[in-house]
């Protein structure tokens, strides 16, 4: 409290500092710079997150590895041991494609309930809301980053190169992953504030999304014939996740085709495209998982005016 | 001087659910069940505040004023209408609303910060003044869920007033922390106005305004009923309360009371200082009423001088015209001009009956050597 008392009245004009409006219904792009200018909200967010999930427990982030790591046995157990399904290495068909769908899960989970469960913050405090959804986003890919890590050691550890060239797409495919996943969340977590069934009705809808992804199965083993035989085959590709999906499990699994371990015939595991027809294709969802997101802002912009007299 | 916030017709309805259903089964089974009011929370509200002006917004409970002032922060947005605003703002609004009990007092003054807009540069900046600010450096690194509510609200304010906002918004938070913390806050916010910051208080206390403010505006049931100087809003607000408590008086009291003139048997209002002033008021009253006798003298610039007690003078009134005699056996004021509130309030000096606001000005000479607002008698000699 000793600087300003002897420096004397520090006057500064704001006749050149820009105008914020408040009003009922900003634009897209007014929305969008809100949110841009606000990044050090989300990081501290984001690092709040982490720390207060983590604080007084003595492994902290070891935490968010222990859960997945025990999935990921669970389902090896089950499909390579009990049940047999025949793929080879199967365990990191899993988890290239575990790694995808948990960062979209845990997102989508905690982003829902976020705007009610800090309604105090909501009513008090002016900040774009939106940032508390993708906060939640954000910690997820902290996650993502860290059951990555693990699972490229892991991979290296078994002496199973990636499939180099298909790399480059990984990062797109992410991205879309990021995007799909912060459009699903910011409408998810207004849409709660009205209709608060949405938070129990989107934990049972993704148990459903998750057996709608090829994650412990394969899906051009399985249902694919099925699918195509009646025309079908294009719907499953309407959930995003699957793309995902398939582009972590075909760089990290590599093998399109599989010689069974049971009994020798040959599995197709993976969709046989090229690297261009898998680039393609991810770009084409990256552009849609964009446009996805920028409607998401629109909706919660929407959304958001009400929130003080629903909370 | 720049307009650093710009109220533009601004216009705010909420929906009363008389019937809440916010569960899908609800929703679906009673599709059309509950009825829904719209409430007005303010209507075409238009003004705007210059840099460096210390506005003060009064009006009973219920009038409008938080959500005006939540819209002016961006917390709610209007209905229709826009506001601007230029430079960077920080809201007292509900003080620690933003902090997170998990984490220690410097993780939360950080995250705090950056909710108010600031980085995390100028919190490192600031950092130290926060700390010494709230008087809580011991327990910086403890978590918020430790500490007491006073430390809580404490170091929330000491992060608001210490980020550097352009404007600061300040709602009925005056009343936080011990009486000498609370003298700090009102001494921090004056600093801020003789900083050029631009202040904006939102209060039912008429006497935190006159003593701060500038400007006054008054809202009532959402409207703007007036927006000028602090003594004449002020005035304005007087009235309209009584003009308002007409409509839930129960005894039809009144109205039926008022205060007519204040006159002197000289006709002069201008007194010596040490000397003494009789003043005549006259109160018309249509049916007899038992009540109390209030007066105020507050100086120009809004400081209360003298308020008499309330229940100390006992009035009966008849029917017609009554002279009410107030004598003013010394005044020991120095030089000035004084305004003289004269009021009509129930036995229990609850509600007031009849109020005339700078019913008379006093103008007060005095040819001593003292200086302020009391002559003190004071004699310095070496023993």
């Amino acid at each position: 409290m000793s600087d300003g008392s002897t420096a004397g009245p520090q006057f500064r004009s704001l006749d050149d500092t820009p105008v914020r409006v408040v009003s009922a219904r900003a634009s897209l792009k007014v929305r969008l710079a809100n949110l841009w200018s606000r990044r050090e909200l989300l990081l501290g967010l984001i690092s709040s997150d982490i720390r207060i999930k983590y604080k007084n427990s003595a492994l902290g982030l070891f935490w968010s590895m222990l859960s997945p790591a025990v999935t990921l046995a669970i389902y090896y157990l089950v499909f390579s041991v009990f049940l047999k399904n025949g793929i080879p290495n199967f365990v990191i068909y899993l988890f290239s494609g575990l790694v995808v769908w948990n960062m979209f899960q845990t997102s989508i989970n905690t982003a829902t309930g976020v705007i009610v469960d800090r309604a105090a913050l909501v009513k008090k405090v002016s900040f774009p809301r939106e940032i508390l959804a993708l906060s939640n986003v954000g910690a997820s890919v902290v996650y993502f980053v860290i059951q990555l890590s693990v699972l490229v050691i892991f991979v290296a550890c078994l002496g199973h190169a990636p499939a180099w060239r298909f790399l480059i797409i990984l990062p797109v495919s992410f991205f879309s992953l990021f995007f799909f996943t912060s459009a699903l969340a910011m409408v998810m977590s207004a849409v709660n504030v009205y209709l608060r069934d949405v938070k129990h009705l989107m934990e049972v809808f993704l148990q459903l999304w998750f057996w709608l992804t090829p994650v412990v199965y394969s899906y051009e083993n399985s249902i694919a014939v099925h699918l195509h035989r009646r025309g079908l085959g294009l719907i499953y590709f309407l959930n995003p996740v699957t793309l995902i999906v398939m582009t972590f499990q075909r760089v990290f699994y590599v093998q399109t085709v599989v010689r069974s371990t049971v009994n020798g015939t040959m599995l197709n595991i993976l969709p046989t495209w090229t690297f261009t027809r898998f680039l393609e294709l991810n770009l084409v969802l990256l552009g849609v998982t964009v446009v996805l997101f920028f409607v998401a802002e629109s909706i919660f912009g929407r959304l958001e005016g009400n929130f003080e007299s629903e909370l | 001087m720049a307009t650093v916030i710009d109220v533009q017709n601004v216009s705010k309805q909420f929906k009363i659910h008389h019937e809440r259903h916010q569960s899908l089964k609800e929703r679906l089974l009673h599709p059309r069940s509950g009825t829904t009011e719209v409430f007005h929370a303010l209507s075409n509200i238009n003004f705007s505040v210059a840099q460096g002006e210390t506005l003060g917004v009064v009006g009973h409970n219920g009038s409008g004023k938080s959500t005006l002032l939540k819209c002016i922060c961006g917390v709610l947005q209007p209905s229709s209408g826009e506001i601007r605003l230029r430079g960077s703002l920080a809201a007292l609004l509900e003080l620690g609303a933003g902090f997170q009990p998990e984490l220690s007092g410097r993780d939360n003054v950080y995250l705090y910060g950056a909710m108010l807009g600031f980085s995390k540069r100028m919190v490192d900046g600031i950092f130290d003044d926060v700390v010494s600010f709230s008087e809580i450096e011991q327990f910086i690194d403890t978590q918020v869920k430790f500490y007491s509510s006073g430390m809580y609200v404490r170091l929330a304010f000491a992060v608001a007033v210490n980020v550097d906002p352009d404007i600061l918004v300040v709602d009925e938070v005056l009343a936080v922390g011990d009486e000498r913390f609370q003298a700090k806050c009102v001494d921090r916010i004056r600093r801020f106005k003789d900083e050029g910051r631009t202040i904006l208080l939102v209060t039912h206390n008429a006497d935190q305004v006159r003593a701060l403010c500038d400007r006054a505006l008054v809202l009532d049931n959402g409207d703007m009923i007036a927006d000028g100087p602090t003594q004449d809003s002020l005035r304005v607000f007087r009235e309209h309360l009584l003009a308002n408590a007409v409509e839930h008086d129960e005894a039809h009291l009144l109205g039926t009371i008022s205060v007519d003139s204040v006159t002197t048997p000289s006709g002069s209002f201008e007194v010596k200082s040490g000397a003494g002033i009789h003043l005549d008021v006259v109160v018309s009253a249509q049916a007899a009423y038992s009540g109390n006798f209030v007066v105020e003298l507050f100086t120009r610039s809004g400081v209360l001088v003298s308020r008499s007690d309330a229940q100390g003078s006992p009035i009966n009134l008849v029917p017609g015209r009554n002279v009410v005699g107030v004598d003013l056996a010394q005044l020991p004021l120095l030089d000035g001009v004084y305004d003289l509130n004269v009021g009509v309030v129930d036995a229990r000096g609850h509600n007031v009956v009849a109020w005339s606001e700078q019913a008379a000005s006093l103008q007060v000479t005095y040819d001593g050597r003292e200086g302020g607002l009391v002559e003190l008698g004071a004699t310095i000699r070496q023993q």
